[in-house]
């Protein structure tokens, strides 16, 4: 009997090319995601080396960081964005790379555009200058973020320098409440293991509330990964993976989709592997979330208060707690449910797919976004936009007040004109809450996009239970 | 790539946990096209204020700290995006080394591509050297027997993959060596196509 492997396992051995002494392996990468804001430095690094793209067919780009989310037809007013994005489009030509710009109908967030597209496929290594890239981990691809040297070394030698990481299992067994998302299974899971938690390992969702996701709900789960510290999140694949996946433009068409599926079927973890971390959650433990602080990890059910620093023993941690609560404006023990907000953002490659929309849509119908807040929906691709128009959601956003936009990154990280002002609380479905992410001075408060819509109408951090 | 083989300098003290990529360089200066210049914006919103003008108070603005080759950090230092744009903007600033109890995978990866060497430490070690370099004393690193020493009495030694230490010794580019190997990586590639017809078939 062969040793039983993980998922990951089997993955990492199908990739190796070449094994060195000390364990550092070149590991092939199957599909490649290049966008505008990691890309030209390693473009540049290439052409000064006289070197090209040694597999234009196994890369994609698209812009999504820098595009703005109002009408496109003008082109872009910031002359530095505009530069990038040219700058891509110049790179792609240069180097036959297959480009979907700012005015293509499939263009979008990298995350969402890959999986929309049928690119996103079981048992590949699938890699992009972006720490994101972990949503791909849904559909059991290793995936994972990389920086623009290692961008410029995927592009010319389609394969990285790795060592196999640790391998954890993160169990979430049971049955998911009333209005408990995917969204809020990660938040609590980034708040049980902490930013660092996942710090060196691969990590693989099991257990009935993951079985039981949709692949949107799964590609939440996974994107989050890296904000629990590891760099890939991974589901094995299945009827959900495989139903998902057939018929998309880049997915394996006729007798090879058939072949493709009987070898996707022996990706998961065998009986008996072994993990070097097991951790558990029940689901019946987890309530729809909000993070309070600057930090993923800063994570409660939305029917806490904001914790006391006093509380902590660890000295660092309570420096943190104390500049985190300074820079949210905050106090220790104010109900979350108390929480005046300014502006909501829906979006990103957490929550910017067509599921996230309905459900933004099942709270806004009928309901008005309250006074005094400006809340904007920015799908995650054209097609995510199509899609939600087709099924007349674009109507209820409008009449219940919402700003409908063009797809992009928007104000997840506000490179193009989408921004907070110093000072403005956000209610954002997207990922990070980092101290100035969403613009300066600007504080974030994460969540499911039906909390986010749940605050919209409220005006507050609200508890979506109460609503439905 | 430049060497990496001793450094003796200064040490800026930074004592906060994860500090993450977009505090070490906001996201307005990713917008560049270069890998040059992002010094001056390193920890911009803790280093400036609005107007422009420096916060004093602030460890790099410190006429003690400012040449200071070395970062003493806390825990989970370079959390967050990929962006190369953090290292990038260390090294234009003059750092060559960061020492931290610990480094989020990502930008610990990048830090290698870039002439730095990340060095993880157990916390008390972190701290004791973070102390020196409130004192402002000058800490030595020695990446070819792997030790940090503060003066005589702190000696610390640390943990490298031998890999990485050697490209970082030699100035290595590792792109060159994976294309010496091109001959592997078409092996591969044609036993994988015949395998997994459909990851080679053309759209
Ligand atoms: S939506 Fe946000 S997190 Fe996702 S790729 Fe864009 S900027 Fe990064």
């Amino acid at each position: 009997m062969p040793q039983p492997r993980t998922l990951f396992q089997k993955i990492w051995d199908s990739h190796v090319v070449h094994k060195n002494d000390d364990g550092t392996c070149v590991l092939y990468i199957d599909r490649h995601l290049v966008h505008e804001v990691t890309s030209p430095q390693a473009f540049e690094g290439l052409r000064m080396a006289s070197r090209k793209v040694r597999r234009p067919d196994a890369t994609l780009a698209v812009a999504d960081h820098n595009v703005p989310t109002s009408d496109r037809s003008k082109g872009i007013s910031d002359p530095e964005s505009r530069l990038q994005i040219e700058t891509l489009t110049k790179n792609c030509n240069e180097f036959g790379i297959t480009l979907f710009d700012m005015n293509d109908k499939r263009q979008g967030i990298v995350h969402v555009v890959g999986p929309e597209q049928g690119l996103t496929q079981p048992g590949m290594t699938i890699v992009c200058g972006d720490s994101h890239t972990s949503t791909h981990g849904a559909f059991g691809a290793l995936a994972f973020g990389i920086g623009t040297s290692e961008v410029e070394h995927v592009l010319a030698t389609q394969t990285l320098l790795q060592k196999p990481a640790k391998n954890m299992r993160i169990t979430v067994d049971g049955t998911l409440g009333a209005g408990v998302t995917a969204k809020d299974v990660v938040l609590a899971i980034i708040g049980t293991i902490g930013t660092a938690g996942g710090t060196g390992y691969v990590v693989e969702f099991a257990g009935s509330v993951i079985r039981d996701l949709s692949m949107e709900g799964r590609m939440t789960v996974c994107n989050m990964t890296i904000e629990g510290g590891a760099r890939a999140g991974l589901i094995a694949p299945d009827e959900t993976t495989f139903e998902y996946i057939k018929g998309r433009p880049y997915a394996p068409q006729g007798d090879d989709f058939e072949k493709a599926v009987s070898y996707w079927k022996n990706l998961a973890s065998d009986d008996g592997a072994t993990y070097d971390k097991e951790v558990t959650l029940k689901a019946a433990d987890i309530a729809p979330q909000v993070t309070w602080g600057t930090s993923p990890e800063d994570a409660l059910p939305i029917t806490a208060s904001v914790p006391d620093p006093a509380n902590t023993n660890d000295p660092a941690r309570k420096a943190a707690m104390e500049r985190a609560l300074s820079y949210m404006g905050l106090a220790a023990g104010q109900k979350l449910t108390d929480v005046k907000i300014d502006k909501v953002f829906i979006g990103s490659c957490t929550n910017g797919r067509i599921e996230d929309m309905r459900a933004v849509a099942t709270i806004a119908k009928g309901r008005k976004v309250a006074e005094g807040v400006y809340a904007m929906i920015v799908p995650g691709s054209g097609l995510v936009k199509a899609q939600a128009e087709q099924e007349g959601l674009d109507k209820i956003f409008i009449e219940a007040g919402f700003d409908w936009r063009e797809p992009g990154c928007s104000m997840c990280l506000a490179m193009n004109a989408d921004r907070l002002e110093p000072g403005e609380r956000c209610a954002a479905t997207s990922n990070r809450n980092f101290e100035g992410r969403q613009g300066k001075g600007g504080r974030t408060h994460l969540m499911s996009p039906a909390m986010a819509a749940a605050a919209a109408v409220t005006g507050r951090l609200a508890d979506v239970r109460e609503l439905s | 790539m430049q060497k990496f083989t001793t450094l003796k300098s200064i040490a800026a003290p930074l004592d906060m946990i994860n500090v993450d990529t977009d505090m070490i360089i906001p996201k307005q200066f990713l917008k560049t096209i270069q890998r040059t210049g992002l010094g001056k914006f390193l920890l911009n919103d803790l280093r400036y204020n609005d107007d422009g003008s420096e916060k004093p108070d602030f460890v790099l603005n410190k006429p003690e700290y400012r040449s200071a080759n070395i970062l003493v950090a806390g825990d989970n230092f370079g959390c967050g995006s990929s962006r190369e744009h953090a290292p990038w903007a260390l090294l234009d600033f003059g750092i060559r080394c960061v020492i931290a109890p610990s480094f989020a995978d990502i930008f610990y990866n990048n830090c290698f591509k870039n002439g730095i060497l990340p060095i993880a430490l157990p916390k008390d070690q972190v701290d004791a050297l973070m102390d020196k370099a409130k004192e402002g004393r000058e800490i030595a690193v020695d990446l070819s027997d792997q030790t940090v020493r503060a003066g005589n009495d702190v000696v610390f030694s640390f943990e490298i993959d031998p890999f990485r230490q050697h490209c970082l010794l030699n100035g290595l580019d590792d792109i060159g060596i994976t294309m010496a190997q091109a001959a592997e990586i078409d092996g591969f590639e044609a036993q994988q196509s015949s395998l997994q017809p459909w990851l080679y078939a053309k759209k």
